[in-house]
């Protein structure tokens, strides 16, 4: 048959100039427009960007004052912080406390804090978690992963392991024109998070509650599958710079309009130098800001038209 | 031997003990030593003493496993290879903390790997058991305790049975023969299953045991033999049967062996000596000496640069990690605390900060284990098996008049087939049909015969054009090969046109009484059988050499019908020389003196109806001429002139004589030869040969036969198309020069723009020097002699080189001893190299396999063996592959062959397409999957470099593990299995091409190291941009970011699109079967998300709704998806699109000009381009020989 004889009906394509410069060409004329499309989508999301671990404390204080200082647990960390976008970032005066929306943003205005320098991604913390412990009661005991996080005492901790100990518990309180912004912090974690992963029989156990403590501490009346902060943070980062969802602010913020912070400082990041920011972004279809996609679309496509150029002077002068 | 008995001269009768003592102890004598230790209790095998002895039964079992030990062997045998042993210890390591993921995953397609091989095992295994099944319970007849033959199985034979072969059985067991249905106890057997031998042996019982062929006559028969243990050496057999009181010796002329066959006897009882394994069939079951092709020998290094690059790697990790792990803990503080280095295992303790770094070490051995493809043998072999099916299915390798389709025999190395650089061909059976026709014959100084052979046509046609250069040499080649008789039906093996003789003509002839005795000679001298259909009356012979069979049908079509053989006489159906009639003319064999390489004669000793003692006698012209007597030579000079006449048109000839005997003269003669005949020793043969030489002198010439070896069809094609195809062709014939010239002509392997350089010994001098017989000066001037001329020819060679003249070198077996001495032999390679075609004349089995060692080591390229007879084995062994033809000369040489094909010409298309497709697949398979193993691997690195080189992979485990199994797999096997840069008709039509695998174009470690750096390259484009892209800012509208889990899918998702795609871009040859595999395994990725994601948490764990709750709604997603691919793909493409148009390779062009259209005109001219590229080639593969 003509399958024993290899001789099966079959396209076979070979690259003819003419193919050659149409893909580029066609690669060229469909990769210019989206990389456009991309990054107007890019431009037009408004990010204001505030580090604020170096500004709440001042970095030229002796560094053990500091420690000290975020180690314990009864000082204050009160921290206020006026946001001003990147733009006006010159502008931007600690001690005049201007307030400036760069742009209208348009609600949800997505809250988010950024860690840097932090391993989210670390072999030993990504596998220090007992799914099986978050889902049910039933597997409340199911702590053979959690070390070292896993007892306190002899009773387990409920949620165990390194990630739910180093929770992040720094938090924002926004105002604008003295009137306090309130932060939508509902649905900030993954739907399948809530419905199915944390089980909403489950409460806090034992959580923070000797030897010492990591991160932020959990209220153990309310069910893992009601606190999202937990769900956001136990969704590990991929990479040392990463940024989580703390909320939503679901009025729109007009172009100049002034915000005021609030900000408890409690997270210590400055044992291994990462930097903490503040942000608050609006998004388009294609996500938060980045030009980089944008950029490189146009890039991709600019170099294939070169190419097919190249190409046809070459097959001009050289055929 | 056949035929050799007289009535009255049994054999065994004139054995006595007195005469052979001596001869007796010293081979017999052994006997009960060591080695020789067997008994068996003949037709008493339940005496309490052959129990004891425990021989084993007749069970047979080939099979390599049994079903207790196919788990634990088959294990060992696939932890042999180091890839395997290597990813085991990595799957037990998985167990501890060090792995970087679940055992399981690691497990999974090792196992999945491991158990694909042993499936394979098993079912090849599970094939041969059902042989065994069938051999072990086939039905034969043994003596019982009741007196009468019972109906056993062949499993429950045992040592000292007693058993009934009826015609055309098998033998279940080497047996010893007491008696058969003929009188004295003869037998003829088939031994096609042990040497190929598709001729009729003859065996006889001893004299002693002949007369047992009653039933009743065995209820007191007891016995004992005494023997050798058992051996492998089919051609020997010692022991003694204590019969009567009396010792009788037994040769091998007394044993059966098991899988022959018996023929034309109607039955024998024998008793079981060997059984089962300790048979001589088994103990030669060997398995082919294991050949690897050069791709897998590179392969191996490539596969140990891997593993050097993954511990560079892995080390580099583990320093970073040391580093960071050390520095988690400085002057007391935590640095990292959410890591709580202060409470930690030793993997990540900073006190121990080298020692985490060494178990780091480990651990980053494992994570980048998918640099090295755990599937690749495994897929390789697969394809290979494959590619195999494929080459035995090809319709245009198979032989329908013997109904043999090509076989490969060996599936590693198919592609080895398309890197050959030279063929050894053997001559006869090989490049001709080994059928032989009677053409001619020269009878009283008379040429009869009218037919032209191929081989003047070859020549006649060599003489026309010259003239006017004639350009296609197959156009009138058909005509050529009708050899179709124009009156009445071809008869096989005869080809012979006359009216002068045939329909019996002959007698009006004037030496009429001798072409009769010409005729005669031919229908009596030889040991075929006749074979008479009952229905039609027609007689088929079946002879030991076909030439022999050409003579007796020869004989037949003129009259001479040989028509039945007993084991004393030869009948004819003879034309009468008066009367014109029929009649029957019978003729008493007295001996048949055989036919031997070192003899090169055989005659018979025959009484005819007058009483007269004749004998007759036919054999090669070197020895015959010398024998003849001086009256015998009258016709002496014109003979010889017609034989060389014959030699020269290339027929192999035979020359026949005869003579009477007195009565007086036979008897003394016979006097000595037949204890010469009956002598059990190693001398026997010099005995036997030293009788004969006696009585075979004096002889009266008749005349000289002429055979014709056709040429197979389309091997002058063939040879000039493998030519063409830069092959070099050397052929190893045991003919003389002129032949061999002659056989070159014709089958264009010397053209007539060829330079012919002849190394020979038959010079004057040389022949002098023969004459006065000091042999040590003999042997210095031949040397000399041949280091002169190849010296002589060297200069010539250098001479030429800039001309485009080409060289053709003859030499001959003598010379050639010269010359494969250690001192000459690097420059006769030299030589030999550089010219286009060799052909070694008179060359022994021997000379053949130490040709094909010295191009095989000496130019370090791939060479092929190809031959049909058991002269070729060694050659066939020795070579890279050896191709056998499974002609008419038997099974051997298609037994220790690598590829069976049927015809010569077949080795075209095996080697020019199945070798080229086959190396180019081979080659593209294994580049293809270092490509993808170093684009995923690398992957996991940059995300390590970002992880702190904690050893956290960037996908989930089961993403991983498919990885080499599902979603990259079948893609590259559909590529080694089907993909062809050109189609099969391109292939032969351009056969220069072939020059890509002989010269490695594809397989260069430029070509390698580019695919392993394009692997780098996509690697970082997918894992820097999507990182660059995606990371910090939201990646959809609802504000949500990406994860670990999703960044993982989303690289993941980039990593299949970019190697399926990248396999699209590289193979150029698509049919549904490529569109299935390789869209479908980009379709199963997100299949496999969707359900992986959609199965329990418990299952799924990370990957939960990933896919359908994160990614999909993503424009983003979607968008870099689209970006990283097209990245990915733009260098090679950009390298592919400029490369095939400014700097093409030779199949780039091909398929242009296919792709063009333009057919018509690639045939008719080639293009300025595509010419300069053959030069091109062509100056390459000059300087390459140089």
């Amino acid at each position: 048959s003509r399958f024993t004889q290899q001789e099966l009906p079959a396209w076979k394509p070979i690259l003819t100039p003419g193919w050659v410069i149409a893909v580029f060409v066609l690669i060229g004329i469909t990769f210019i427009p989206i990389g456009l499309a991309s990054l107007f989508a890019s431009e037009r999301v408004v990010e204001i960007v505030d580090r604020y671990d170096d500004g709440c404390f001042f970095l030229n204080t002796n560094q053990s004052l500091l420690l000290d200082y975020i180690r314990n647990p009864k000082s204050n960390k009160t921290c206020t912080r006026s946001l001003t976008s990147p733009l006006f970032s010159v502008l931007s005066n600690l001690t005049t406390f201007i307030f400036q929306v760069p742009k209208k943003m348009r609600s949800p205005i997505y809250i988010y804090y950024q860690l840097g320098n932090f391993y989210q991604n670390h072999r030993r913390y990504v596998k220090s978690r007992s799914d099986k412990q978050l889902r049910s009661r039933k597997g409340e005991d199911e702590i053979k992963d959690c070390q070292p996080i896993a007892r306190s005492g002899e009773k387990p901790i409920v949620p165990c392991g390194l990630i739910a100990w180093s929770l992040f518990n720094d938090t924002y309180a926004f105002s604008s024109k003295n009137k306090a912004l309130t932060v939508d912090k509902k649905d900030i974690a993954w739907k399948s998070d809530k419905e199915h992963k944390f089980g909403s029989d489950v409460y806090p156990k034992n959580f923070q509650s000797d030897g010492l403590i990591g991160g932020g501490k959990l209220n153990h009346s309310i069910p893992l599958s009601e606190q999202e902060d937990l769900m956001v943070w136990m969704r590990t980062a991929a990479l040392p710079t990463f940024r989580k969802l703390y909320g939503k602010i679901t009025v729109d913020l007009e172009a100049n309009e002034a915000i005021t912070v609030v900000i408890q400082n409690n997270y210590n990041t400055y044992e291994f130098g990462g930097e903490k920011k503040l942000v608050l972004s609006t998004t388009s279809w294609i996500g938060g800001k980045n030009n980089f996609l944008g950029i490189a679309y146009l890039c991709v496509g600019g170099i294939c038209l070169f190419l097919a150029i190249n190409f046809i002077l070459m097959y001009i002068f050289r055929p | 031997m056949r035929g050799g008995m007289g009535k009255g001269i049994h054999f065994s009768k004139l054995y006595t003990f007195s005469c052979f003592r001596s001869k007796f102890e010293d081979e017999h004598g052994q006997l009960g030593q060591r080695g020789y230790s067997r008994i068996v209790f003949c037709n008493d095998p339940d005496n309490p003493e052959a129990v004891q002895l425990k021989y084993r039964g007749n069970y047979v079992s080939t099979t390599k496993y049994t079903a207790l030990n196919f788990i634990p062997k088959s294990l060992f045998e696939q932890f042999r290879r180091v890839a395997n042993l290597y990813f085991l210890v990595v799957a037990c390591v998985s167990f501890s903390p060090l792995a970087p993921y679940t055992a399981v995953s690691v497990l999974a397609p090792l196992l999945m790997v491991i158990g694909a091989t042993m499936a394979k095992e098993g079912v090849e295994d599970w094939r041969r058991r059902k042989q065994d099944i069938e051999a072990n319970n086939r039905k034969v007849e043994v003596y019982g305790k009741n007196h009468v033959f019972n109906e056993t199985r062949w499993k429950n034979l045992r040592v000292g049975d007693l058993v009934k072969i009826y015609k055309d059985e098998y033998f279940p067991a080497d047996l010893l023969l007491l008696s058969s249905s003929y009188e004295d106890g003869i037998c003829y057997v088939e031994t096609m299953n042990l040497d190929g031998e598709t001729n009729l042996k003859l065996k006889h019982a001893l004299d002693e045991t002949a007369s047992l062929r009653d039933v009743r006559s065995f209820q007191n028969f007891k016995s004992t033999i005494k023997c050798e243990d058992p051996n492998e050496h089919l051609y020997s057999f010692v022991g003694t049967l204590y019969y009567g009181g009396q010792h009788h010796p037994l040769s091998l002329q007394q044993i059966l062996l098991r899988d022959s066959k018996l023929r034309n006897t109607d039955y024998i009882y024998g008793v079981v000596v060997f059984t089962g394994h300790d048979t001589k069939v088994m103990q030669n079951a060997t398995d082919p000496p294991s050949k690897r092709s050069r791709i897998e020998r590179r392969m191996d290094k490539i596969i140990y640069i891997l593993f050097s690059t993954l511990i560079l790697i892995s080390l580099t990790g583990s320093m970073f990690f040391g580093v960071d792990t050390k520095n988690d803990i400085r002057g007391g503080e935590l640095k990292r605390w959410y890591l709580r280095p202060d409470k930690t295992t030793v993997f990540f303790d900073p006190k121990r900060a080298s020692l985490a770094a060494f178990f780091h070490f480990l651990t980053g051995l494992m994570l980048y284990g998918y640099l090295i493809p755990i599937s690749l043998y495994v897929s390789i072999e697969v394809v290979k098996v494959l590619q195999s099916i494929f080459i035995n299915q090809d319709r245009d390798m198979y032989y329908e008049e013997t109904d043999k389709p090509a076989r490969a025999r060996t599936s590693d190395l198919n592609e080895e087939l398309g890197q050959v650089d030279t063929i050894l061909s053997d001559k006869t059976g090989t490049l001709t049909c080994n059928s032989m026709e009677f053409v001619k014959c020269s009878i009283a100084g008379v040429a009869y015969g009218r037919g032209m052979t191929e081989v003047e046509r070859a020549l006649a046609k060599r003489k026309r054009s010259r003239p006017h250069e004639v350009t296609d040499s197959s156009s009138d080649l058909p005509e050529c090969n009708d050899h179709v008789v124009d009156s009445g039906k071809p008869v096989k093996g005869f080809n012979f046109r006359d009216e002068r003789v045939t329909n019996g003509n002959w007698v009006n002839e004037p030496h009429s009484d001798l072409i009769q005795k010409f005729f005669r000679v031919l229908a009596i001298c030889h040991t075929a059988i006749p074979d008479v259909r009952k229905e039609s009356g027609e007689i088929s012979y079946e002879a030991e050499s076909p030439d022999e069979a050409a003579f007796v049908i020869a004989a037949r079509e003129l009259g001479f019908e040989f028509f039945e053989r007993t084991q004393t006489s030869i009948s004819l159906h003879e034309l009468d020389h008066e009367s014109g009639r029929k009649v029957n003319r019978s003729y008493t064999l007295l001996h048949v003196l055989e036919f031997s390489s070192a003899r090169k004669r055989m005659s018979v000793i025959v009484k005819n109806a007058e009483n007269q003692l004749l004998l007759l006698c036919k054999g090669a012209d070197s020895v015959m001429f010398e024998r003849l007597s001086k009256d015998g030579r009258l016709f002496l000079a014109k003979t010889m002139d017609h034989l060389n006449k014959y030699a020269e048109a290339g027929l192999r000839t035979l020359v026949v004589a005869y003579r009477e005997l007195s009565e007086q003269e036979y008897k003394s003669w016979e006097e000595e030869f037949l204890p010469a005949k009956t002598s059990v020793s190693a001398a026997r043969d010099a005995l036997i040969d030293a009788a004969c030489d006696k009585i075979e002198r004096d002889l009266i010439l008749l005349g000289v036969t002429a055979v014709e070896d056709k040429l197979q069809k389309g091997v002058p094609e063939c040879i000039d198309k493998l030519s063409k195809a830069g092959i070099k062709i050397w052929v190893l014939t045991g003919d003389k020069m002129e032949t061999a010239i002659n056989i070159g002509h014709a089958c264009s392997l010397l053209t007539k723009g060829m330079k012919q350089i002849v190394i020979t010994l038959d010079s004057p001098d040389i022949s002098d020097l023969e004459k006065q017989g000091d042999k040590e000066a003999i042997q210095k001037a031949s040397r000399e002699s041949i280091a002169k001329q190849i010296g002589e020819a060297k200069a010539q060679i250098i001479a030429r080189k800039e001309s485009s003249v080409t060289f053709g070198l003859i030499i001959d077996g003598m010379s050639l001893d010269f010359a494969l001495t250690k001192s000459l032999e690097s420059s006769f390679l030299e030589v030999a190299v550089n010219c286009a075609s060799v052909i070694c004349c008179r060359s022994s089995p021997k000379q053949k396999a130490r040709v094909t060692k010295l191009v095989k080591v000496g130019t370090g390229k791939t060479t092929l063996a190809i031959g049909d007879g058991a002269n070729d084995v060694g050659m066939l062994q020795e070579a890279d592959i050896g191709v056998g033809i499974s002609g008419v000369e038997g099974m051997q040489a298609v037994m220790s062959s690598d590829f069976a094909i049927a015809q010569f010409r077949f080795l075209e298309r095996l080697l020019l397409v199945h070798g080229h497709w086959c190396y180019r697949r081979i080659t593209m398979m294994i580049c293809y999957f270092f490509y993808k193993n170093i684009t995923f691997g690398f992957t996991l690195f940059w995300f390590e470099a970002h992880a702190s080189f904690s050893g956290q992979p960037a996908y989930n485990d089961w993403y991983m593990s498919f990885y080499n199994v599902f979603f990259t797999s079948l893609p590259v096997i559909a590529l080694g299995v089907f993909d062809q840069d050109v189609s099969a008709r391109l292939c032969l039509k351009h056969p220069l091409l072939y020059q890509e695998g002989v010269q490695n174009i594809l397989f260069t470690w430029h070509r390698i190291l580019s695919w392993m750096l394009n692997g780098v390259i996509s690697s970082m484009i997918i894992f820097f941009f999507i990182t660059n892209s995606i990371v910090n800012q939201a990646f959809r509208r609802d504000g949500h970011l990406v994860d670990y889990e999703v960044l993982g899918v989303t690289m993941y998702t980039c990593v299949v699109w970019a190697v399926n795609c990248q396999m699209a871009l590289s193979i150029n040859y698509f049919t549904w079967i490529q569109h299935f595999f390789i869209w479908g395994s980009i379709a199963f990725w997100y299949t496999f998300l969707v359900i992986y994601g959609a199965l329990p948490l418990k299952v799924s764990t990370t990957a939960y709704q990933v896919f359908v709750e994160a990614c999909a709604p993503s424009p983003f997603y979607w968008l870099a998806t689209l970006l990283v691919v097209v990245s990915t793909l733009l260098p090679y493409f950009a390298y592919r699109s400029f490369q095939t148009r400014f700097k093409p390779m030779y199949h780039d062009i091909i398929q242009r000009r296919r792709s063009e259209g333009s057919e018509a005109e690639v045939s008719a001219e080639l293009p300025v381009r595509v010419k300069e590229k053959i030069d091109h080639l062509k100056e390459r593969l000059k300087h390459r020989e140089s």
